[in-house]
């Protein structure tokens, strides 16, 4: 029987060197960064033994860079160090809301989003904000990096776009323009700590006069992924977030979502949730501005 | 399967200990070094009762396996107590009643102690949000919200 085996690789190199190596010799390795989702899974519904591979002594994995024109997130870095960080917090305050809704503060001191995009669960609460700020996932693997956009990164529920020898090390975000912010809002029939029945990111770019020059609109928990919904966005771009332009950005939403009836919520409901979600997302992140 | 040497510090003092890869650091501390004071709830990260601090980052031992504690610092309840007598948390618990059957008030407490080592006058809002990871079948929480509140007036005011 093959045995579980624990390495701490010390940069990005030898991190993709251990998933292979476990790999060729017939076994299996998974990435551990904050381990909220894997040691669950551990105890639980996946108990066969394998290599843990910690990311977080990497380098790269723990790099946050702000600068003028891109923003990098490692994938190792816990949501509670990302939402203590007062300037990524003006940058993208949408994000980081979202981020600081997975779980408690016990939780928040592990997780990381890196790592909830990769469990890609279909109502991962930090996901619609990071596709709605056009994230893009750094992957590494032996023929080196790659990089795909964050709301193609996820092809399933529980299933994302690496192969078994790849590993996510950061998520990189253009620099928010100037009048520009983001916001995500969730709903959840408790006040904390639950899973989304609907969730809405949403980035907005307002000129001086109010009107909406750019707009980037991503639903969760409603369909098999997050998705971007081009439709929403584009019912905002050129209004001034009218009564008209929400509700036709709100619809664009409802008709882009294709959820499941499950005991928090039917379709119908989760259908009209995520409607009036993308439209106080949007009002959200026009008053952050 | 071969075990791992792992040295780390717990409570201030430098510990070695041998554990499987897979072992929580919740599985060490209970059963490979003693340290029964950190209590097993869910086991999964909802209920909060293994709350330890991780180099001062307040984190379920259940969800950090004892690898990763490799030269970290862990606190655990058993690092809170002064060498006599009660920390003021501790005493203010047992003035306010704060617990029934015990078993969430190590986590509550190390949790607390995080909070107010963060935010020294937090408001109710706040201390009820920061402990919302700690479950309590017992108390219905007020009780435990009352002696946070007074442990963080004693602390910022010693009498």
């Amino acid at each position: 029987m093959e045995a579980f085996a624990y390495v701490a690789p010390k940069s990005v190199d030898e991190a993709v060197a251990a998933l292979q190596s476990a790999q060729s010799s017939g076994g299996r390795a998974q990435i551990l960064a904050g381990g909220t989702d894997l040691m669950v899974q551990m105890r639980s519904m996946d108990k066969g033994a394998r290599t843990i591979v910690d990311i977080k002594g990497i380098e790269d994995t723990n790099r946050l860079v702000i600068g003028s024109d891109e923003i990098f997130i490692g994938s190792a870095i816990a949501s509670a160090v990302l939402n203590e960080n007062a300037e990524l917090q003006a940058k993208l305050p949408g994000l980081l809301e979202g981020a600081d809704l997975i779980g408690s503060t016990q939780i928040q001191g592990r997780a990381t989003i890196g790592g909830n995009l990769c469990n890609a669960s279909p109502a991962g609460d930090s996901i619609p904000a990071i596709i709605a700020n056009r994230g893009v996932c750094v992957i590494a693997s032996a023929s080196g990096q790659r990089e795909v956009a964050a709301e193609d990164f996820v092809v399933g529920v529980q299933r994302n776009c690496m192969e078994d020898n790849e590993f996510l090390v950061g998520i990189k975000f253009p620099t928010p323009a100037a009048r520009t912010s983001d916001a995500y809002l969730r709903f959840i029939p408790r006040t904390e700590m639950d899973i989304a029945v609907a969730g809405c990111g949403v980035s907005l770019t307002m000129a001086e006069d109010g009107t909406c020059t750019s707009a980037t609109v991503a639903i969760g928990a409603v369909a098999p992924t997050a998705l971007l919904v081009p439709e929403a966005a584009a019912a905002l771009v050129g209004s001034k977030l009218e009564d008209a332009a929400l509700a036709a950005a709100a619809a664009a939403c409802s008709a882009a979502a294709s959820p499941i009836t499950d005991k928090r919520g039917t379709v119908e409901y989760r259908k009209k949730v995520v409607g009036v979600l993308c439209k106080r997302a949007a009002l959200r992140a026009a008053e952050r501005i | 399967m071969a075990k791992v040497h792992v040295q780390t510090q717990i409570n201030g003092e430098p510990v070695d200990f041998l554990c499987e890869p897979q072992q929580s650091l919740l599985e060490v501390l209970r059963e490979e070094l003693s340290r029964t004071g950190t209590k097993e709830g869910c086991g999964t990260g909802d209920c909060g009762a293994c709350s330890v601090l991780l180099d001062g980052r307040l984190v379920c031992a259940c969800l950090v396996l004892g690898v990763e504690a490799t030269g970290k610092n862990v606190t655990t309840i058993e690092g809170i107590a002064p060498e006599e007598g009660l920390h003021p948390i501790q005493q203010q618990f047992l003035e306010h009643a704060a617990l029934q059957c015990g078993i969430c008030t190590p986590g509550l407490i190390v949790a607390t102690k995080a909070l107010l080592d963060k935010n020294p006058n937090p408001t109710e809002k706040e201390i009820r949000y920061w402990l919302a990871g700690n479950l309590c079948r017992c108390t219905g929480y007020d009780k435990i919200i009352r002696a946070v509140q007074a442990s963080a007036a004693e602390l910022s005011h010693p009498a």
